[in-house]
């Protein structure tokens, strides 16, 4: 099996890695990259657990193979804190308690991340159907919403 | 499994018809990558077409539009002139999956993956639209219904593959819609879906396109379904034969989502509330 080589920027590193064509942008992040902040729940696009940006744009990595990531700028879970300053989604999930086994949250965060970029005032039904890809077994939602919507209207003060 | 990213279509063409063994194209991947993981299809060959020039692009094409093969659920949604013109397709297509599967599942993959399912296929056939096929003859134009042949089958030769697709000209006192049920409200596989196109003389529908998902091994075009409402002002008369004709035409599977009865009836329902909005919109253009 031939390897391929890929070159790709992640949280805004350049970075090169050889990987087998069948293996999944989630394999690379995971295996071969050490980011082991991006989860897999499924391996099948339906929980959302491996949520990064790729080019912006959400996507699940387990969805997209390691191979299409070349040229790409990949965003994760480890790229969303500015060095030890917390993101304000992930100060207001650590105030809100908005996690309890903490798998679901890398994808939530960037999942939300991504929202909030696009639409700064998202209403909760908004804010409930973006999620929709990105479940959570423990916390039955309402606290990650309300983490949420605090977040959207602190960010917009502070703007 | 090799991975090809072909520069041009004539690339990903011969790369396709000198393959040996499996091929698949690679859009989005959301199919793709779901079989490959799940061991249902390995492909010996997949050929990503991406990296080909223009498949991004939605761009204006004889009054009507001209949408890559690349181009995403998120970026149909997010282009503001072909959501007020085909409502009813990119309402179709915003359907499918989540947020994360918006960003990359695509027309065409949903077109060739050839589920009878398929949220975007009854709504671009009731349009009327078209793809064109490029493969080692050239290139040919092929109305989106003929496309699906079966489950999981299309009507594409080996070493052929959609090089666009394209939606007719709107113009004027027109409107479509989609509407498709689940047992919940985001996530799942259509259980009935249907599409509905029309075309206003006054408050007369002049022209209509019927179409159903999800109730026979591929999408419906249903003519008599069309004719129920052609004519009429959409009253309760017409409605009705509507949905009979609707539940008539259906050959649905019998499963614990839906059993033959149930989706035959809901058939009949959502075309009727397809139809009004259809009515509606086209009336709002005018
Ligand atoms: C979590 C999840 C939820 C989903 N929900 C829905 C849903 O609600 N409704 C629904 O209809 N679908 C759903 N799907 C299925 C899938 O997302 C859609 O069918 C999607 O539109 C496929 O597009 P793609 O670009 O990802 O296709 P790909 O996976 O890239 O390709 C699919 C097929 O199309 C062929 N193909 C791709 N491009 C071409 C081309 N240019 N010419 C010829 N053949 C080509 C490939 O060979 C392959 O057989 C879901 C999938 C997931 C993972
Ligand atoms: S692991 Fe990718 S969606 Fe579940
Ligand atoms: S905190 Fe456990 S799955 Fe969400």
């Amino acid at each position: 099996m031939s390897m391929i080589h890929v070159t790709t920027n992640v949280n805004g590193d350049d970075v090169e890695f050889l990987c087998d064509p069948r293996e999944t942008l989630l394999d690379v992040l995971r295996d071969k990259l050490a980011l082991t902040g991006t989860k897999e729940g499924c391996g099948t696009g339906d929980c959302g657990a491996c949520s990064v940006t790729v080019d912006d744009r959400l996507v699940c990595s387990c969805l997209m193979l390691g191979a299409e990531a070349e040229g790409k700028s990949v965003t994760t879970v480890e790229g969303i804190a500015d060095g030890e300053n917390l993101h304000p989604l992930q100060e207001k999930f650590i105030e809100y308690a908005a996690l309890q086994c903490g798998i679901c949250t890398p994808g939530i965060l960037v999942a939300t991340k991504a929202l909030l970029e696009k639409n700064p005032d998202p209403t909760e039904t908004q804010v409930r159907y973006w999620l929709a890809g990105n479940l959570c077994r423990c916390t039955g939602y309402d606290k990650i919403i309300r983490a949420v919507m605090d977040t959207a209207a602190d960010m917009r003060k502070a703007s | 499994m090799q991975y090809h990213t072909p520069g041009s279509f004539d690339d990903a063409v011969e790369l396709a018809a000198n393959a040996e063994g499996i091929t698949r194209f690679l859009a989005g991947g959301t199919d793709v990558l779901v079989q490959l993981r799940a061991d249902i299809v390995t492909p010996d060959i997949l050929i990503d077409v991406k990296k080909i020039a223009g498949v991004r692009d939605i761009t204006r094409e004889d009054g009507g539009w001209r949408i890559g093969v690349a181009v995403s659920g998120a970026e149909m949604s997010e282009h503001p002139l072909l959501q007020k013109e085909w409502p009813g397709v990119v309402e179709a297509m915003d359907l499918i999956g989540s947020t994360q599967v918006q960003g990359r599942a695509t027309l065409v993959g949903n077109l060739c993956n050839g589920s009878p399912a398929a949220d975007s296929v009854p709504a671009m056939i009731a349009a009327g639209a078209w793809v064109s096929v490029i493969g080692p003859d050239g290139t040919r134009k092929v109305p989106v219904e003929d496309i699906p042949t079966g489950p999981g089958q299309t009507s594409l030769a080996k070493g052929e593959l959609i090089n666009a697709v394209h939606l007719p000209e709107r113009g004027a006192n027109g409107g479509d819609a989609y509407l498709r049920f689940i047992p919940r409200t985001e996530m799942d596989i259509a259980v009935v879906g249907c599409a509905v196109n029309l075309r206003l003389d006054g408050d007369k529908i002049s022209e209509a396109r019927v179409v159903l998902g999800a109730v026979a091994p591929t999408v419906l075009l249903v003519e008599d379904a069309a004719a129920a409402i052609i004519g009429s002002t959409l009253d309760e008369a017409a409605l009705e034969i509507l949905a009979a004709a609707a539940s008539a035409a259906c050959n649905p599977i019998d499963d614990k989502r839906g059993t033959i009865k149930f989706r035959t009836h809901v058939a009949g329902v959502l075309a009727k509330r397809a139809a009004k909005i259809a009515y509606e919109r086209a009336g709002a253009s005018v």
